[in-house]
């Protein structure tokens, strides 16, 4: 095991797939020379030459143009939007294109490529580059979603996002990518569609994602500690294929559930969630399904608001607290 | 940088283009225009429904590239894209068939007329959202590039789309990488009903816009088979030999409305006839006899032309609906739809 960063995995996991695979290509802004905006991807020029390892203007339709048309043609391309929130210049491509060329053309072409995004708040950068935007990607049939919350599973999941034969927005959380963790050395790949456990407990599951399952997590202790709450805690990793059997399973066991969510209020993928269980496992519910998320407002800037906008230890704990009083 | 206009006056029955490439020039023509008129008539008879764009009077630019292009070369078009998909060599019943909903239709019933695409003839898909296609082609041509081969990519769209900020950035991109990328815009003056030189800031919607990408200013005779030919010959040369992107302006005009519910009355009486003057079937049908193909050979590809697309017509009819099974289908690359566990 090696000790990496959030953003060094990002590199790390790129790196591995390019090494394996020629056909592995990477553009985006500043992503080669300057190593990306969020020095997620250092190292890649150097080490794969400016033919793989592309700088583009600031062009985002051309940049999933180009990953798209590469990609119905031979390569795996992987393309960085640097915000999240620009995806909405380019979400024609997203959308209209990438999701449903292959579904209207009757499985004529296959678009195996990444979408690479910096996703969520925390920064201060206000409303416009601070956006959990995993529920926009969520609600269009034909993309893959996932999230990671830790540097294991950034490498293992990039890899298997970008072995995927689907298109997949991979939405990095840009307040984790200094965050510390154990990667498993050698190849690392995980499987796309799979949530994990992270804690067991009796009383409530937990359900999250990216910059949330830490939180989660240490809520999960205060819980524990102070009031004697144990909590399930799951992080959701993958919005589309969406690990149903794990969170159902996890749900009917303690008879609770909560979601924490970054992205705002109306359809976030808590919604979604939270109709599946009580569709699939209403019976066994001891108590109303709890969605704890950000409000329905665009993300304010300063510390003190950003901070009390979207889910906090505080917020989760004492939400969690009332629900099971 | 001003236009460069090439309408140049060919030399003879034996010049650069020679007999047997004209004749598969005309030959594509009036593929076109008798599946197109086929389509209308579908229409009228509501066995086609949703809606539709026809190429009739635009012939000349698919055919010109479907002649020019090489089969592993790739196209991508627009929603009015049944003339560059059916030149690329994909069947009239596949097109026909998808534009009546059967099961026999290039895309199964799944895509309708405006997305006709058969990856196995490289038509790599019409778009219809206005100018996305762009930035895929440019794409496709990135592939060529890195994988070494020198297949060319060729995107078709009309004036309209050089408004709108998919195209810049593709042709910025294109110049800057040097992508063996063709750009084609089909200027037949309109957008759907609005005239493009009320709402664009230059007389020559693409050309004039061209030297800002680099590259020369590029306007064609769209309604001349011949024109297009040398003008895609040309762009696709200077493509495979890895020194880029071209900008194409083919001047044309559509005989009919914008789409199936547009009579197109919009136009001037005296623009349409001059226009319908300007025919490209009958002017290139003109140029052969001058040039001493027999009306005879000419007149049996007419005919073959009209039987293939009355062929067409029947087996497309007879062709069930699709399945409903296949609304679940081919979303994933696993063949399914599946979003859970
Ligand atoms: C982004 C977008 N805006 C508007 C439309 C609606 N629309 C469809 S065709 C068309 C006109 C396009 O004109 P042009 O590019 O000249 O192509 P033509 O139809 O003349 O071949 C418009 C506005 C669209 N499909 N996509
Ligand atoms: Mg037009």
């Amino acid at each position: 095991m090696a000790e990496l960063t959030y953003r060094e995995a990002v590199a790390a996991g790129i790196a591995q797939e390019m090494a394996r695979d020629p056909n592995v290509v990477f553009l985006g802004e500043d992503v080669a020379a300057a190593g990306g905006v969020f020095k997620a991807t250092v190292g890649l020029l150097e080490q794969f030459g400016p033919r793989r390892v592309r700088d583009t203007p600031i062009s985002e339709q051309a940049i999933l143009g180009a990953a798209m048309g590469a990609a119905m043609t031979g390569l795996r391309p992987i393309a960085e939007i640097m915000f999240s929130d620009f995806l909405a210049v380019c979400w024609d491509i997203v959308a209209n294109e990438i999701a449903k060329t292959r579904y209207m053309t009757a499985g004529q072409v296959t678009l195996p490529l990444v979408i690479r995004t910096a996703n969520g708040g925390g920064s201060r950068f206000g409303a416009q580059h601070s956006q959990s935007v995993e529920n926009w990607a969520m609600a269009v049939p034909g993309l893959k979603v996932v999230a990671p919350s830790n540097p294991a599973d950034v490498k293992g999941l990039l890899a298997a996002a970008i072995r995927d034969d689907d298109p997949v927005v991979f939405f990095e959380h840009k307040s984790l990518y200094a965050v510390k963790g154990e990667v498993p050395d050698g190849e690392h790949i995980e499987r796309l569609g799979t949530a994990k456990v992270l804690r067991d407990g009796r009383d409530v599951t937990v359900l999250a994602l990216a910059a949330m399952v830490p939180k989660a997590l240490a809520a999960a202790e205060r819980l524990a500690a102070e009031h004697r709450i144990e909590a399930t805690v799951i992080d959701v990793r993958s919005l589309v294929p969406l690990d149903t059997e794990t969170i159902l399973r996890e749900v009917v066991k303690t008879g609770r559930v909560a979601t924490v969510e970054e992205n705002p209020r109306l359809c976030g993928w808590g919604a979604e969630i939270a109709s599946i269980v009580a569709e699939e496992c209403f019976w066994d519910l001891d108590a109303p399904i709890v969605r704890i998320t950000t409000p329905h407002v665009p993300l304010p800037s300063a510390d003190n608001l950003e901070d009390a906008t979207v889910p906090t230890v505080e917020r989760i704990v004492a939400t969690l607290r009332q629900a099971i009083d | 940088m001003s236009p460069r206009t090439k309408t140049k006056a060919t030399s003879g029955r034996n010049d650069d283009i020679g007999e047997a490439t004209r004749l598969g020039l005309w030959r594509q023509c009036l593929e076109v225009r008798h599946l197109e008129k086929r389509a209308y008539d579908l229409f009228l008879q509501n066995l086609i429904k949703g809606t539709s764009h026809l190429s009739l009077g635009q012939e000349a630019v698919a055919a010109g590239f479907g002649v020019a292009m090489r089969k592993d070369d790739w196209s991508f078009c627009t929603y009015r894209g049944h003339a560059h998909t059916l030149v690329r060599g994909a069947s009239m019943t596949g097109v026909l068939g998808e534009l009546m909903g059967r099961e026999c239709g290039l895309l199964g019933g799944k895509g309708g007329s405006m997305h006709l695409t058969s990856v196995e003839h490289g038509a790599m898909g019409s778009y219809a959202i206005i100018g996305a296609h762009l930035p895929i082609a440019i794409g496709a041509a990135w592939s060529a590039q890195y994988r070494g081969t020198d297949q060319v990519a060729v995107c078709f769209f009309g004036d309209g789309t050089t408004n709108i900020g998919a195209f810049h950035e593709a042709l910025n991109m294109a110049t800057v990488w040097t992508l063996p990328v063709v750009f084609v815009c089909e200027n037949n003056l309109y957008m759907e009903y609005t005239p493009i030189g009320e709402v664009t800031a230059v007389e020559h919607p693409a050309a004039d816009r061209a030297g800002a990408y680099g590259l020369p200013g590029i306007i064609v005779d769209g309604n001349d088979p011949d024109a297009v030919f040398r003008a895609a010959r040309e762009a696709l040369a200077k493509a495979r030999a890895g020194e880029g992107p071209s900008l194409i302006e083919a001047k044309t005009y559509r005989h009919s409305g914008h789409s199936r519910a547009d009579p197109g009355k919009y136009r001037p009486d005296e623009e349409v006839k001059a226009w319908l003057a300007r025919d490209p079937i009958p002017m290139y049908r003109k140029r052969l006899l001058d040039f001493g193909v027999k009306e005879a050979v000419l007149d049996a590809i007419d005919a073959e032309t009209r039987a293939a697309v009355d062929a067409a017509t029947e087996a497309a009819k007879a062709s069930p609906e699709p399945a409903l099974a296949v609304i679940e289908r081919d979303v994933w690359a696993d063949g399914g739809a599946s979003w859970r566990n």
